[in-house]
């Protein structure tokens, strides 16, 4: 006999396909593509060191000058290459601390719901325990009382938002790992990781992927909280948080300063919120929240 | 009969039924109540009872993937029932175990060639370079391309899964396959090619297989013996032509004249069982057959019966059946 | 019932404990300790130091100084600042009206709005109004609650002055009620902002989900009016999973109002979270943590009793 495989749309095919019917989750993409450039090239976009001070030039504003596009801040520094810097810094901080609540919360929640019983007990009552504090609070006082580092910042953000996907992929593995490939995989003798790891950790790929996605909007946005109330990426390194802080002193005179790095984050989480929803729709029909 | 390869004693499965206020123990379900079978070398055993008579459960506790409570599991003289993982190692080599459902019991984020491997990795079994060759060996055994091991199993057919599922459990060669249910969620016109092929590879190999199954017509075609469950205990065991033609157990002769001609030339006397299954929460006292057996006594709701041998390969558990 | 509300007390405690345990811990574990900020000060001495240490029994095994905090924080003793020596629970008590007044009228607005943009877009799917809404609800979400707020201020508060930019009442006018609205205007809009996008997007769905029941199209083939068929038998199925959202939302309403607070100078318990942060204060941050963590678990309590007496199945479980 021959194998005569099922004439099937890829599974890869039907995905776009439903992706595709999600205007706004392609705009978001394409936003989360174009704002990932332009931190990858920020040395050849900017036009001059984001910490280039010149007094001279001080509070220039938007559009007024080709060789300062956006303008300059209290300090004459570039106010366009410090917020390709400051993207940078943000992204960064985004990405590392997503990875960070990701492999958590992926660990805990296939541990939980895979070896089950006392583990599975502790480790959600754990969970329940962390969700009764706001996670700003949690957050600040963390980052209150470790040194800033751009690791450090990612870490404590990281830490502190794992809960959400551990119930999710527990929730995942608990349907998972009554299906028949798994007593396939324990009659072949497979060790526990390797089951946990290799054979359930897959299946689960597309909740952990939505969740990383929208993951970063909200690392974004408590890394911007962090750096406003002065507890995350400190100066003279430009973040969009901090950027803000500067700009609240001279709000009145010269609002431009403030709106600019306020729009970049609002841009990036919306980019990032409207990707991670498309992506459900698409991978997930039955996650699926918005028409 | 030749060497006997597994013997299956006393052997109980129980879950523990839990309330939700704090989990305490307010029940069990004695899936498995005390089964004895035996398989030798190279035969196949049916193991036939309608659903939920907890005939897999039987299956899955030989294969160690649910923990028995009680009773003994000799694999080649040895007793398994009490391994821990390591010890139970080499077991694994030598049973498998085929699925019902082609669908479920393959990985569906895996290629065929990935879940082939599996076996060969977790056994550390040739090099990492050898491993094409072997798979595309068995998938040629199991009648598939070896192109076959780059796709992902929802790109195969129902029979062609069923196909890779053999192909997996034999990867190991073991000596003894449990088949749940292999073919029942399959069409009628594909059963026939996978009870077929299933057949071929026990004469080339010498494989014993335990055939779990509802479906009589199939254990026709397949069994040497046959055993028949209910309500987690084994009612009657008895070859092939014994059990169709010379049945002696209630339940038996109840159970084959419900089906519509499972084997051509059987007599027909329509026997109508009254009652549903008990549940197994709460069995019954005695015989568990003995509050919908046409013939009970008094002493069948108090004792419970053992098996009996009244011919050569033919046991039955009732209390009224004589030799 | 009562079996049912005597279990879910009987979980809060371990949640109690967990909750207590963290709080403590991470402000003990925190590089240098509770008195980092003195030792860290060149200018206090050695001996000043040991003296502080005495006082608030920094000196004593961690477990007697753990046992000792959590037995206070039951008998209501949740230690004394180390700025002032005051009360603890006094300082955060005081601060409650404010974030309770901010948090309650943010709330209500919220649910007021998004409960009916919800049910309108659940009611009209698909429509342009629905689609509007529901894009709306994720811009909605992706806003810096702060940068909102700094906005709202330029607007309203410097470009048309037509509210104040910050604090709770205009100098000299505390008590004044017409004062006290004019301050909370742009706090509760911009804490309320978030929270209806969520309420619009849960409500959306809890009613998609509820309008696709079978009873819904019983009420409708027995010829009750839309409005009827709305209000009594979507209503009370929908409220369950928006009952258990109000519970689950709190901390987000917290750190929500913890942010607002510091951007319109609201003198809450947010922005004594921050400034007890800025001084190192760690008797007062250990003291905010469990109260509102104790808030939280007190509010999915209410919630799980709320559902529990709306829908007699839960009881059961």
């Amino acid at each position: 006999m021959n194998v005569t495989a099922v004439a099937s749309e890829s599974q890869a095919g039907r995905i776009w396909t439903r992706f595709r019917q999600h205007r706004l989750a392609l705009a978001g993409g394409l936003v989360v593509a174009l704002l990932l450039a332009s931190a990858l090239f920020a040395p050849l976009l900017a036009p001059q060191d984001p910490t280039l001070l010149d007094t001279a030039l001080r509070f220039r504003p938007p559009f007024a000058d080709w060789a300062l596009p956006l303008g300059t801040d209290e300090l004459g520094r570039d106010t366009l290459s410090r917020l390709l810097y400051g993207g940078r810094v943000s992204l960064t901080v985004g990405l590392v601390a997503m990875v960070t609540t990701v492999v958590t919360g992926a660990v805990i929640g296939i541990a939980a719901g895979f070896l089950g019983g006392l583990v599975d007990n502790l480790l959600m009552r754990f969970v329940d325990t962390m969700l009764c504090f706001p996670q700003v609070f949690l957050l600040l006082v963390v980052a209150a009382f470790v040194p800033p580092t751009l690791l450090s910042i990612s870490l404590v953000i990281g830490l502190t938002s794992w809960m959400e996907v551990s119930r999710i992929v527990r929730a995942e593995i608990l349907h998972l790992k009554e299906q028949d490939f798994v007593a396939a995989a324990r009659a072949l003798g497979a060790s526990r990781a390797r089951i946990m790891f290799r054979e359930l950790l897959p299946n689960a790929a597309a909740p952990i992927l939505v969740a990383a996605t929208l993951k970063v909007a909200s690392a974004v946005l408590m890394e911007s909280y962090i750096s406003y109330l002065g507890y995350g990426v400190q100066p003279p390194l430009a973040s969009w948080g901090n950027m803000l802080t500067n700009a609240q002193g001279y709000f009145d005179t010269v609002p431009w300063l403030a709106i600019l790095p306020g729009a970049a984050i609002t841009l990036t989480v919306m980019g990032f919120n409207f990707l991670g929803d498309g992506l459900r729709d698409a991978l997930d029909p039955r996650l699926r929240m918005d028409p | 009969m030749a060497e006997t390869l597994l013997k299956v004693s006393g052997l109980e499965v129980h879950f523990p039924i839990r309330s939700a206020f704090l989990r305490r123990r307010i029940g069990t379900v004695r899936a498995v109540d005390g089964v004895d079978i035996e398989v030798a070398r190279g035969e196949t055993l049916a193991l036939v009872g309608e659903s939920g008579c907890g005939k897999t459960t039987t299956g899955k506790a030989i294969l160690r993937l649910i923990d028995p409570t009680r009773g003994s599991i000799r694999f080649d003289g040895e007793e398994i029932a009490r391994h821990g993982a390591a010890r139970l190692a080499p077991f694994r080599r030598r049973m498998q175990i085929v699925f019902q459902d082609p669908f479920a019991s393959l990985n569906p984020r895996m290629t065929v060639g990935g879940i082939l491997a599996a076996p060969f990795e977790i056994h550390r079994i040739g090099t990492p370079a050898d491993r094409p060759e072997r798979i595309a060996a068995l998938l040629r055994t199991v009648g598939l391309r070896p192109e076959a091991a780059r796709r992902y199993p929802h790109e195969f057919s129902g029979g062609q899964r069923q196909r890779i599922g053999i192909a997996r459990a034999l990867a190991l060669e073991p000596e003894l396959i449990i088949g749940d249910e292999p073919v029942s969620a399959l069409d009628v016109s594909i059963q026939a090619q996978v009870i077929n092929l299933m057949k071929r590879l026990q004469a080339e190999r010498g494989l014993a297989y335990i055939m779990i199954s509802h479906n009589l017509a199939v254990v026709s075609h397949v069994a040497d013996r046959v055993a028949v469950m209910y309500l987690g205990r084994v009612v009657e065991t008895a070859p092939r032509e014994t059990l169709f033609f010379g049945a002696r157990h209630p339940y038996t002769q109840a159970l084959l004249s419900a089906v519509p001609e499972p084997v051509p030339g059987l007599r027909r006397t329509r026997q109508v069982l009254q009652g549903d299954v008990p549940s197994p929460a709460r069995p019954p006292t005695g015989c568990h057959f003995h509050l919908r057996c046409p013939i009970a006594q008094a002493r069948c709701a108090q004792e419970a019966p053992a098996q009996r041998i009244i011919a050569p390969g033919h046991a039955v558990a009732c209390h009224l059946v004589a030799p | 019932m009562i079996g049912f509300i005597a279990w879910r007390l009987l979980q809060a405690i371990p949640l109690l404990i967990g909750v207590s345990l963290i709080a403590f811990g991470l402000m003990h574990l925190a590089p240098g300790g509770p008195l980092a900020v003195y030792t860290l000060n060149p200018s206090i001495q050695a001996q000043d130091i040991e003296r502080v240490k005495i006082i608030f029994g920094l000196d004593q095994p961690i477990y007697v100084q753990y046992l000792k905090w959590a037995s206070g924080i039951f008998s209501g003793n949740w230690g004394y600042t180390f700025f002032g020596g005051r009360p603890v629970l006094g300082v955060i008590l005081e601060r409650l009206p404010a974030t309770m007044l901010l948090m309650g009228s943010a709330l209500s607005v919220a649910i007021v709005l998004g409960l009916s943009i919800g049910v309108l877009g659940a009611v009209k799917r698909y429509s342009v109004f629905d689609v509007l809404a529901t894009s709306g609800a994720l811009f909605a979400l992706s806003f810096p609650t702060f940068w909102f707020g700094l906005m709202a201020i330029f607007v309203f508060a410097i470009q048309l002055r037509w509210l104040p930019s910050g604090g709770m009442w205009e100098l000299g006018e505390e008590g004044n009620i017409i004062s006290l609205l004019q301050h909370l205007v742009l706090p509760t809009l911009v804490l309320a902002l978030v929270i209806t996008a969520t309420w619009s997007r849960y409500s959306r769905s809890a009613f998609l989900e509820v309008m696709q029941q079978d009873y819904m199209r019983t009420a409708r083939a027995k010829g009750l009016p839309p409005a009827a068929r709305l209000m009594r038998h979507a209503f009370p199925n929908a409220a369950k999973p928006l009952i258990a959202l109000l519970g689950v939302e709190l901390p987000f309403l917290f750190s929500g109002a913890l942010v607002t607070e510091t951007i319109f100078g609201w003198p809450g318990m947010g922005r004594l979270f921050v400034d007890a942060l800025n001084m190192k204060e760690y008797p007062i941050l250990m003291g905010m943590m469990m109260f509102t963590a104790i808030f939280v678990i007190i509010g999915n309590l209410l919630a799980d009793l709320a559902i529990a007496v709306i829908d007699p199945r839960v009881r059961l479980r």
